[in-house]
């Protein structure tokens, strides 16, 4: 067996280590193939789907994917920049994303994936849910309505803080990520200086901490200039 | 040839766009000798005196004026652009999306803690505007051609949409004129 398996991306050959996944392999070779739910420091779990890629002919999350001899993997297509902008829009449409008073704005990787993508306006009709918002800890607090359901938050506790302060709660519409069942997250073991509380784990602005909100000025934020996934591109 | 005609409003919105608009500074001498206004709070013309090249649309809708208002520039105007987070998401005034209408209005003429009203009158005039259920982004009423997102746009992404659109070029927003904030 080979020390390196080969596959193309988009007609470019990438290769890859044995069990690695095609989004790993993507990531070294300097090609960008946007996600929200993977992160680099968290197990995978394609949930987000934003990563969709053609892998000969059939759809697969190339977070989890893993890549194989051989594989045609198509990304920078005119037809999965159309799938990634509808999920896009269907994240903006089911949540209440007001960018003007955010914290996170110009630091979200939502945003910036809206960027990414040239979106304007969303195409599919606003739903404007009922969400909550739980300021109840001393130090962080949750904006539900700006949650996208990355789970990030609740893999990021039980991977890296060894807590179980997240969780998914419900099915459907009706899913939410819950603390300690349904607690508020004041009765949580939560930290301010656990990974889970930390702005580069929460993709939006959903967990947040207090008193620190925007240090960082307009013009000198993360997005402001180049895209999410310049630094991936860059090599 | 005469030169094309602009019209503006303001729906559901701050004026915080048009105020935008205004920062293109000394680009309006120019903008003047591309275009005229026609109805717009710039010139305080209230009714439509001709067929419009582009209507630019502040502010989503939040009663049924800015609906009446909005069917009309979409009837006088070959191009309608929504412009600032109002007019394309809904912006601040959709945080009352979530409330009753009747909670509404109790907190701003009854309950609210800076109310004085002792006989607890809720203005119900025939000559004002209905509230709708919610507030709307101007697409979810009437078609619409272009956003420009932002809150508000920057002066500079509406100089290049406008100029874009008026000299016959794709509108295109480069990365950093693009912002929903």
């Amino acid at each position: 067996m080979a020390d390196k398996l080969k596959f193309t991306i988009d007609g470019v050959e990438v290769q890859a280590e044995h069990g690695q996944t095609i989004l790993d392999a993507a990531d070294a070779a300097g090609i960008y193939i946007p996600r929200l739910c993977a992160h680099p420091d968290l197990k995978p779990i394609g949930s987000c789907r934003i990563c969709t890629v053609v892998v000969n002919g059939r759809p697969q999350a190339a977070c989890v994917q893993p890549a194989a001899e051989g594989m045609v993997v198509e990304n920078d297509t005119p037809e999965m920049l159309e799938h990634r902008r509808n999920l896009i829009d269907m994240m903006f449409v089911e949540g209440n994303h007001f960018c003007m008073f955010c914290e996170k704005s110009g630091n979200c990787e939502l945003q910036a994936m809206a960027y990414r993508f040239g979106i304007t306006a969303p195409q599919y009709p606003s739903q404007f849910p009922d969400k909550d918002v739980d300021a109840s800890h001393p130090d962080v607090m949750m904006d539900y309505n700006r949650c996208i359901l990355c789970t990030r938050c609740v893999r990021a506790s039980q991977e890296l803080d060894g807590k179980n302060v997240f969780q998914s709660i419900g099915r459907g519409f009706g899913r939410k990520i819950g603390v300690n069942g349904r607690q508020a997250l004041g009765d949580t073991d939560l930290n301010v200086d656990d990974r889970a509380a930390d702005p580069t784990i929460c993709p939006v602005g959903c967990i947040i901490k207090k008193r620190v909100g925007f240090e960082v000025p307009i013009g000198e934020r993360k997005f402001d200039h180049e895209p999410i996934g310049s630094e991936i591109e860059k090599g | 040839m005469s030169k094309p005609k602009v019209a503006t409003t303001s729906l559901a919105g701050c004026f915080g766009c048009h105020m935008s608009l205004l920062d293109i500074d000394d680009r309006i001498l120019q903008l003047i000798d591309l275009v005229d206004f026609d109805k717009s709070p710039i010139d305080d013309i209230k009714t439509f005196t001709d067929r419009c090249a582009i209507g630019l649309i502040e502010g989503g809708c939040c009663n049924e004026e800015n609906v009446h208002v909005l069917q009309e520039f979409r009837k006088h105007c070959d191009v309608l652009i929504s412009f600032g987070d109002c007019a394309t998401m809904g912006g601040i005034p959709a945080m009352r999306n979530n409330i009753p209408l009747a909670e509404c209005f109790d907190e701003a003429y009854r309950t609210g803690v800076t109310v004085y009203n002792p006989d607890g009158i809720v203005p119900n005039d025939p000559d004002l505007p209905l509230l709708l259920d919610k507030v709307y982004p101007a697409h979810e009423v009437v078609k619409i051609d272009y956003f420009l997102p932002g809150c508000p746009p920057s002066a500079d992404t509406l100089w290049a949409a406008l100029t874009a659109l008026l000299t016959g070029q794709p509108v295109e927003l480069p990365y950093e004129l693009l912002k929903y904030d």
